[in-house]
């Protein structure tokens, strides 16, 4: 957590620290606050992999509360075995959780589940998180295909995934970090040196113009992306503007439907972290 | 990686998406594991009209396994064959990728896959 800090942009370190002490302050169980286990994340390096903070947790309480639950039920009822794929899994305690709690939120264990990260380490950590969770959850998990590493969407056929989540690198930063091609990161087998895992922490927090460079890039693959039945649960912090984008989604066309379904927060009258699901209708 | 993720996954540059030489990807020197799942019948069955039955049969026999029939079977006759549900089983969902390459037919690019995990970032000439 020191080595993390130490490593924001002075600008925004008021955020991060602001997340960190909110956890500590408000110490309570969430597992038996909320029922459904929170999964393992014990075994991941948070060095280079980005550690559940309170956007982690927003997604999973908003995933499994009874609006979202209902909806997913709704929209993909019996005979049908819908694909979630999470972008950007880190720990992946999102994914992990939506795997193994799949008869919870979908009311069915026939769900498939993957995972794609441009951190290796992320996809590694997710599939053990995956595989821990499912363990603990034996008669209620979903099928997870695997974590693999890549940019967004890239490698996914078109018009296939039913549920797509994104907890992106939010943050407004002055500028992008490069994103990175093949040669740029670390071997899975090699060991990172300090300045690969700064590399790897800026590509899960810093978010460049707006904190939305990379947020942006995958909403305009949403079209091509999902499925007939296909929704986006997707995190969006004060700074993005989130009513801006919410526009810019209602633009793709009279079927596009946006609703914020999860929020977290609250400063001066503004939610500080929502949910946004975008949807077809 | 399971098998099965190859019927969803294509060649991650952008040219290629156009063509139908980049679907299925090809395994090269593919090592695999077998694991022991439970058999979950009616997660199979939802699955077949979503699966590319013809990307899964080029698949299959390049990993190894023998020569899936020409048409998918029909969710009749999946329900009412043990063995053909097993066998399915099998390859969609215990068979992993673990070590290998993926090779996309149009550019010839050869995507890694390590420890379960492909790699579908790009050299900078392909981006
Ligand atoms: C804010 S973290 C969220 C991690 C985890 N989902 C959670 O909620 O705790 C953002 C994640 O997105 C990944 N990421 C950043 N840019 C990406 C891209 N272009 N494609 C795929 N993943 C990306 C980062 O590596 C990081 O794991």
């Amino acid at each position: 957590m020191q080595a993390r800090l130490g490593l924001l942009p002075l600008d925004i370190s008021g955020v991060s620290l602001g997340r960190v002490k909110r956890a500590r302050e408000e110490p309570f169980d969430r597992d038996a606050a909320y029922m459904l286990p929170t999964p393992d994340t014990s075994h991941v390096a948070y060095e280079r992999v980005y550690e559940p903070a309170e956007d982690s947790f927003l997604l999973l309480d908003t995933l499994s509360s009874a609006t979202e639950t209902a909806f997913l039920q709704t929209r993909f009822g019996e005979g049908y075995a819908p694909l979630v794929v999470e972008v950007g899994p880190g720990s992946g305690v999102v994914i992990a959780f939506v795997n193994a709690q799949a008869q919870a939120l979908f009311g069915s264990r026939n769900v498939l589940t993957a995972a794609v990260d441009v951190n290796g380490y992320a996809c590694k950590a997710t599939g053990e998180t995956a595989r821990k969770a499912a363990l603990e959850n034996a008669t209620t998990h979903g099928s997870f295909l695997g974590a693999l590493q890549g940019d967004l969407v890239a490698p996914v056929r078109d018009r296939l995934v039913d549920v797509l989540i994104f907890n992106p690198p939010y943050v407004p930063t002055p500028e992008l970090p490069k994103q990175p091609r093949q040669a740029d990161l670390p071997a899975l087998d090699a060991k990172p040196s300090f300045d690969d895992d700064s590399y790897m922490l800026s590509l899960s927090y810093a978010g460049g113009r707006d904190g939305m460079e990379t947020t942006d890039r995958l909403i305009d693959s949403l079209p091509q992306v999902l499925s007939t039945k296909g929704c986006a649960y997707i995190l969006l912090c004060a700074q993005n503007k989130p009513e801006q984008v919410k526009q810019r989604i209602l633009g793709f066309g009279e079927a596009w439907k946006v609703a914020t379904v999860g929020s977290s927060g609250k400063q001066a009258g503004w939610e500080k972290l929502q949910i946004i699901r975008i949807w077809v209708e | 990686m399971k098998v099965l993720s190859l019927n969803f996954l294509t060649c991650a540059v952008k040219a290629c998406k156009s063509s139908s030489n980049s679907y299925p990807l090809h395994p090269k020197d593919a090592e695999l594991v077998q694991d022991d799942l439970e058999v979950n019948a009616q997660l199979l069955l939802n699955l077949l009209p979503r699966i590319d039955w013809t990307a899964l049969s080029t698949t299959a026999t390049e990993l190894g396994f023998p020569a899936l029939p020409p048409q998918a079977p029909s969710v009749e006759e999946l329900q009412s064959d043990e063995k053909k549900l097993r066998d399915l089983h099998n390859l969609l969902m215990e068979t992993q990728i673990m070590e290998g390459k993926l090779v996309c037919a149009n550019c010839g690019h050869e995507y890694a896959v390590r420890e379960g995990i492909a790699n579908f970032l790009l050299p900078s000439h392909l981006v």
